[in-house]
């Protein structure tokens, strides 16, 4: 069967596709962002800090995973920061208000979960809003309504056990690095073999095709939005694990932080487009890339400078190199 | 006749718009006699003012399809830069101050500009990206530090505090920015080639309409006002911080949203911008004088937006199906 029909994205792979691969080059660069961190402190490159680094900054990742369904699905959600503050919040106000830990971990997971779902149902119900302005203003009112109910106070005093999750090890390895791993396996199972991640590469395509052929469009959306939030209400679980308490104002600007490791792991902003593996390489890459500058003394503001360039620039190459192809395949 | 209907509901959606801040004003004087007032009345358009003239650069952002999220960093970084200039060359004129900082304001804007126009970046990643970069960049310029007062010349802080013909100057630059941006929107070639492109964005590049170009355009004219309400919100203040209008953009798309402007492109009038501007500064200024805590403030702003979103979608969706029914045999 030499002349088998080729369909869609099936093709067939040679050496130079291979090597000519968004995630070698994305490898090249965490090799440098390392070998530079190495350079500054010689204290950087050993098992140790591989392992244990990390930990400081694997509590966004978790978003990371949705977020590339969502851009996948050619949209972009802007609130998963707010989320993360909502339902951080709520679960301290609840646990201080006297509610079992346990019970109220749950009830962040619910609250974000909702906080999503509420994103994925504006969506659906109201298809002539963009997700621009659906996710804007629940950006606004989730971080309204945690500064309703905490104001500028800080609430914490957990319990001894709730630090486990972001300080924790098992054999040596920190417990939010396996939890990370275990999310990317089953993030990567769910996108590249089941037939909803099938349907949401589809849909990023082409909806309206999607739709005519049978894929339920709406189910997937609101699906794929929930995901999102219910990851950003892991992310305020092992974010405030690890910082103790949690204020109205936390995890600003995670959302810049999540879409930016997504583009830069070659997830196109237009759809249809994006591998497990990329973001992965994307969240050590600007992890150790802010640790890295951490330890050379920069301030945080380059950081901001540094990671908004990344964004930029990472989508730009895209766009220049998703142009050239196109410009090739239509002189053929 | 079409078109006519269009313009009638935008009028009936201005005036119940109108009506509604009527209300909410008799409202709050109700709860406390000291809102209507001269006093907090010129108060309240001082404070607005800044606001009013960000919501037309976005307004022409969002009549194009796009957003711009990078605003209230622009102005801090363009606000800081301006007030480390005046604090090295204490007597340098104001009309010189504002120039720069809005100079400084078209540059950053023009990146942007060119991202989107050139290189199709979609806008929210494009102005997110400049959000942070232009954020970090105010923290790098001032080295973490504050510009107080005592560093800024007095006749620098007039820009805000001093009065033309006995009115705010604050509110006299909105009033000017208003009166020009009337003029270009209505009446010249190019602003009516910008409603062609958020309209119908195909049928303008085919009619020949340089859409890149308006696209560009649109988002220096941003840029621009950002610079020149840096300027202005560090006079009026008389400080320049590191997070200086943080956040300060949500504020301005949901004035455009509340004043009309949609944001799938091509509708959006000044009329409406005032009253969604208008509405938003009675909201800000009202709130802690019937002693709500300035904490429901971001809250009740999300619940407005969305509130008028779906409003807006309900009642297009009536009248569509209306006139379809009038079709029907």
């Amino acid at each position: 069967m030499s002349d088998q029909i080729r369909i869609g994205i099936t093709r067939e792979r040679n050496w130079r596709e291979f090597f000519f691969q968004w995630e070698w080059i994305l490898v090249g660069v965490l090799l440098l962002v390392i070998a530079v961190n190495t350079w500054i402190s010689p204290y950087f490159l050993n098992f140790n800090t591989f392992i244990r680094t990390p930990a400081t900054f694997l509590d966004k990742a978790f978003i990371v995973f949705p977020m590339m369904f969502v851009l996948i699905l050619a949209k972009i959600d802007i609130s998963v920061g707010s989320t993360v503050a909502l339902s951080a919040v709520i679960m301290a106000t609840a646990y201080n208000a006297g509610l079992p830990m346990p019970l109220a971990m749950l009830l962040c997971l619910t609250v974000a979960g909702i906080g999503g779902a509420i994103n994925g149902w504006l969506l659906v119900k109201f298809k002539e809003l963009s997700f621009v302005i659906v996710t804007l203003s629940t950006m606004i009112i989730y971080r309204g309504i945690a500064y309703i109910i905490l104001g500028d106070q800080a609430a914490g005093g957990f319990p001894e056990w709730f630090s486990y999750l972001g300080w924790g090890e098992i054999f040596g390895v920190p417990f939010i690095f396996l939890a990370f791993i275990a999310t990317a396996i089953a993030f990567g199972l769910l996108l590249h073999k089941t037939t909803f991640g099938r349907a949401v590469f589809g849909m990023g395509r082409n909806a309206l095709a999607s739709r005519y052929s049978g894929v339920n469009v709406d189910r997937v959306v609101f699906t794929v939005f929930m995901l999102n939030g219910l990851m950003a209400g892991v992310t305020a679980l092992f974010l405030t694990s690890r910082m103790g308490s949690t204020r109205p104002n936390v995890a600003t600007g995670y959302e810049l932080e999540v879409i930016a490791m997504v583009a830069l792991g070659g997830v196109s902003t237009s759809g249809g487009i994006g591998r497990i593996g990329g973001p992965i390489l994307a969240v050590f890459i600007i992890g150790f890339l802010s640790y890295g500058m951490g330890l050379a003394n920069l301030r945080a503001p380059i950081v901001l400078v540094v990671i908004g360039s990344l964004l930029i620039a990472s989508v730009l190459v895209h766009r220049i190199r998703f142009r050239s192809k196109k410009k090739i395949n239509s002189t053929v | 006749m079409a078109k006519r209907r269009i313009v009638l509901t935008e009028n009936l959606r201005e005036l119940g718009l109108l009506l509604f801040i009527v209300v909410l004003a008799l409202a709050i004087q109700a709860r406390n006699p000291a809102f209507l007032t001269l006093r907090n009345l010129t108060a309240l358009l001082t404070n607005t003012s800044i606001l009013a003239i960000l919501a037309v650069g976005m307004m022409l952002v969002l009549v194009t399809r796009g957003i711009d999220l990078s605003v209230g960093s622009l102005m801090a970084f363009t606000g800081m830069v301006t007030a480390l200039t005046v604090a090295g060359i204490p007597d340098i004129p104001p009309v010189l101050a504002i120039a720069l900082s809005t100079a400084l304001g078209v540059v950053m804007g023009m990146v942007t500009g060119l991202l989107v126009a050139r290189f199709d970046v979609l806008p929210v990643i494009a102005t997110l990206g400049m959000m942070n970069v232009a954020r970090g960049l105010t923290y790098v310029a001032s080295g973490g530090q504050w510009v107080s007062s005592y560093q800024m010349s007095t006749e620098f802080k007039a820009i805000a505090t001093g009065k033309t013909l006995g009115i705010n100057n604050l509110i006299m630059i909105a009033v000017a920015v208003y009166v020009v941006a009337a003029y270009f929107i209505n009446h010249t070639r190019t602003g009516r080639r910008i409603y062609a492109v958020g309209s119908n964005p195909l049928a303008a590049e085919i009619s020949g309409i340089p859409k890149r170009r308006l696209i560009f355009l649109v988002y220096s004219i941003m840029g621009g006002l950002a610079g020149l309400a840096g300027v202005l919100w560090v006079a009026k203040f008389a400080s320049a911080q590191g997070n200086t209008a943080i956040g300060y953009e949500l504020q301005v798309i949901a004035a455009c949203i509340l004043g009309g402007v949609s944001i799938t492109g091509g509708v959006g009038r000044l009329s409406g911008l005032l009253l969604g501007t208008l509405m938003l500064g009675i909201l800000a200024n009202a709130l802690p004088l019937i002693n709500v805590s300035p904490f429901w403030q971001q809250g009740i702003q999300g619940f407005v937006v969305l509130a008028a979103v779906i409003t807006n979608v309900m009642v297009r969706r009536n009248t569509e199906r209306n006139a379809l029914r009038r079709r029907a045999i």
